[in-house]
């Protein structure tokens, strides 16, 4: 854990959605930071609130409908959730970028890749002042950091012309065309087959690792954090159940909810599946009082129905929100 | 395991695309040879595009198959859906995908399960209420679902009652269509057990098309990996995992994103994984898979290989392995 202060840090975000029955309690004091080039990871099933997380970190949640009553996201020690149109203008334009789970949904299928990329970096910091032949270098040069043969035919392809993986490329190059600091990742492999989804994670991979930036790679496949992050964070039901180094994690799972999760997972080496997880995600109009998990918990005792877990830590950063291991420790 | 229950031999379905007035084909299924026998669960694995829904479809009767013959039951029922006898259909259900769309969200469950034990006249109209209690009692669902509409219940337990409906006119033979691909794991791995059970109990045989490998080496019997409309190689799960032999089965293979050591062991040498799945109008010539192949050779785009039987009961569609 390094001494400097994160560039991102969440702490204790709630996030609730206006619906027609009452206030939908989705997140519920979510707390998260990142390092300079550190490579986290978030896992979940769906409707955990990953997405909710990340989207609030650039505050692209529907303004109207998303209420967040606790909490704050501290971009180097600034609040996100505070600042004022120009200093989150210059969060979304230099700091942070996102690649989306659909890749033919996040791009507009009315301009050609090339024109988009090129309104990226026009209207980021780097761009001010550029001609338009230096710019469309720039973005030509991002779609081959990208690892996508004769740049030159992309650039005016619309994207309808390209296939999955390909859309998946270009999302990439918008991200990382400009420096950033920070790129968040949103299942991007999570739409494509197997082996084009190993091509994009490792493309993906190698190049935050060469331009030094932090990565935020939310999935729901435990194999996918185990192969690209340093870090990762457990989520289940809006609350982080467990947090550790990608290593310790895999070889010592503590919560009930993660140990559920590994041992749902089809292993390659055979040996039959087991029972999954009893039961389903909470709804979040009503959610359970105390801890989250504890209807699906086999292991939930009376104070889990009462009280929220105490966050316990078991030592080089593996923390647990368990009273299970409250007990022990 | 004994006689064959569903038997492909050469199937082909090719869709017409008209562009710049000539027609070309979508050549979605080319040429399959699949024998599935009594009581197996039969994995049929592939990346999108590769048409193994399609198989699923032409077997049910949903396309009309542009040549070969499907057996099934010693009958050949490459017809299309509304020339087949009701009995036949009976014996062949097929799991969608997306539980979703696939299940009518202005009917109630009872109304959904309610048709299939109707049109095949399984239970009198006096006992329909006590047959969907115990189908959806099968499925692990309590009686009271019965009032519930699809959109009202989540979508694990939805997927239950799309297998229910599969189940209520008590079938031999049920094609799974990524029943698990739209769910969480840990939802997963209740169905899949599940279906495993029920297979067990009813003696069905299963074709169970999906594009997780790892989900394949726990519960199929055989496995069968498909690309660009053509089956590549088959063979019994335990010789399949332990000798993988064509070079897109490594690739796959070693794509897989796995969560411990001594599954990272199994996989074979990194194969990088490169290019992308061609457009199935415009096939390569030669192996279809030459562009993307590692070990390709000068024969390898000039002829298509054919199966060859590599090990018993194991067949690779492949030059470089027959060589070897």
């Amino acid at each position: 854990m390094s001494k400097n202060s994160p560039i991102i840090e969440i702490k204790d975000l709630h996030v609730w959605y206006r619906t027609y029955g009452g206030f939908s309690k989705v997140l519920n004091g979510v707390n998260l930071y990142v390092d300079k080039g550190e490579k986290i990871g978030v896992v979940g099933e769906a409707g955990c609130g990953k997405t909710t997380t990340m989207r609030s970190i650039l505050r692209i949640l529907p303004e109207g409908q998303s209420h967040t009553p606790q909490g704050e996201i501290l971009y180097h020690g600034k609040d996100i959730l505070k600042m004022d149109r120009k200093d989150l203008q210059h969060v979304r334009t230099s700091g942070v970028s996102m690649i989306f789970q659909e890749p033919s949904a996040a791009l507009n299928p009315v301009f050609t890749v090339g024109t988009q990329i090129y309104d990226v970096i026009k209207y980021s910091e780097a761009g001010k002042g550029c001609s338009k032949e230096k710019i469309k270098q720039m973005a030509l040069q991002a779609i081959k950091e990208v690892m996508i043969p004769d740049p030159e035919r992309i650039f005016d392809c619309y994207p309808n012309q390209l296939s999955g993986g390909m859309k998946q490329r270009i999302c990439i190059a918008m991200a990382i065309v400009t420096p950033r600091e920070v790129l968040i990742a949103d299942e991007p492999g999570t739409a494509l087959d197997v082996t084009i989804q190993d091509q994009v994670h490792r493309t993906l991979k190698e190049l935050v690792e060469k331009k030094g930036m932090s990565l935020i790679m939310i999935t729901h496949s435990l194999g996918v954090a185990r192969e690209l992050t340093d870090r990762v964070y457990v989520m289940y039901a809006g609350n982080v159940v467990e947090t550790a180094r990608t290593q310790d994690l895999f070889a010592n799972p503590s919560h009930p909810y993660t140990r559920g999760l590994m041992s749902s997972v089809p292993r390659l080496a055979g040996g039959g599946l087991a029972e999954g997880i009893y039961g389903h995600i909470p709804d979040y109009l009503n959610p359970p009082q105390g801890c989250r998990f504890h209807p699906r918990c086999p292991q939930a005792k009376e104070c889990c129905k009462r009280q929220k877990p105490p966050i316990v830590d078991l030592g080089n950063g593996h923390k647990v929100a368990c009273f299970l291991d409250a007990e022990v420790v | 395991m004994s006689e064959a229950i569903l038997d492909i031999k050469g199937l082909k379905t090719y869709f017409p695309v008209k562009k710049k007035g000539e027609t070309l084909f979508v050549k979605a299924v080319d040429g399959v040879d699949l024998t599935i026998k009594k009581g197996e669960v039969m994995g049929l694995v592939g990346e999108s595009g590769s048409g193994k829904s399609t198989i699923a479809y032409t077997v049910m009767g949903m396309y009309q198959p542009t040549a070969g013959e499907i057996i099934f039951q010693g009958q050949n029922i490459a017809t299309a859906s509304s020339k087949r006898p009701l009995s036949l259909k009976k014996d062949l259900q097929i799991v969608f995908q997306d539980p979703g769309s696939s299940l009518n969200g202005q009917q109630n469950i009872r109304q959904i399960l309610e048709l299939p034990l109707r049109v095949h006249k399984i239970v009198s109209k006096s006992e329909m209420e006590k047959k969907i209690v115990e189908l959806l009692k099968t499925v692990e669902l309590p009686a009271y679902y019965m009032y519930k509409t699809p959109w009202a219940v989540g979508g694990g337990e939805r997927q239950m009652v799309s297998i229910a409906r599969a189940l209520a006119s008590n079938p031999k033979f049920i094609i799974l269509d990524e029943p698990t691909s739209a769910l969480d794991v840990s939802i997963q791995a209740k169905i899949i057990n599940m279906l495993m059970k029920l297979q067990h109990e009813q003696e069905l045989t299963y074709l169970f098309i999906t594009h997780d490998l790892s989900l394949m080496r726990n519960i199929a019997t055989r496995v069968a990996i498909m690309y660009l409309g053509k089956v590549c190689e088959i063979a019994d799960t335990g010789e399949f995992f332990k000798n993988p032999l064509h070079p897109y089965t490594q690739m796959l293979l070693s794509s897989i994103p796995v969560i411990s050591e001594e599954e990272e062991r199994l996989k074979p040498a990194k194969v990088v994984s490169t290019g992308e799945i061609p457009s199935p109008v415009n096939v390569p010539p030669g192996c279809s898979f030459h562009l993307r192949c590692p070990q390709r050779m000068d024969i390898c785009s000039k002829m298509d290989p054919v199966m060859q039987e590599a090990a018993p009961g194991h067949y690779v569609r492949c030059h470089a392995c027959q060589k070897a």
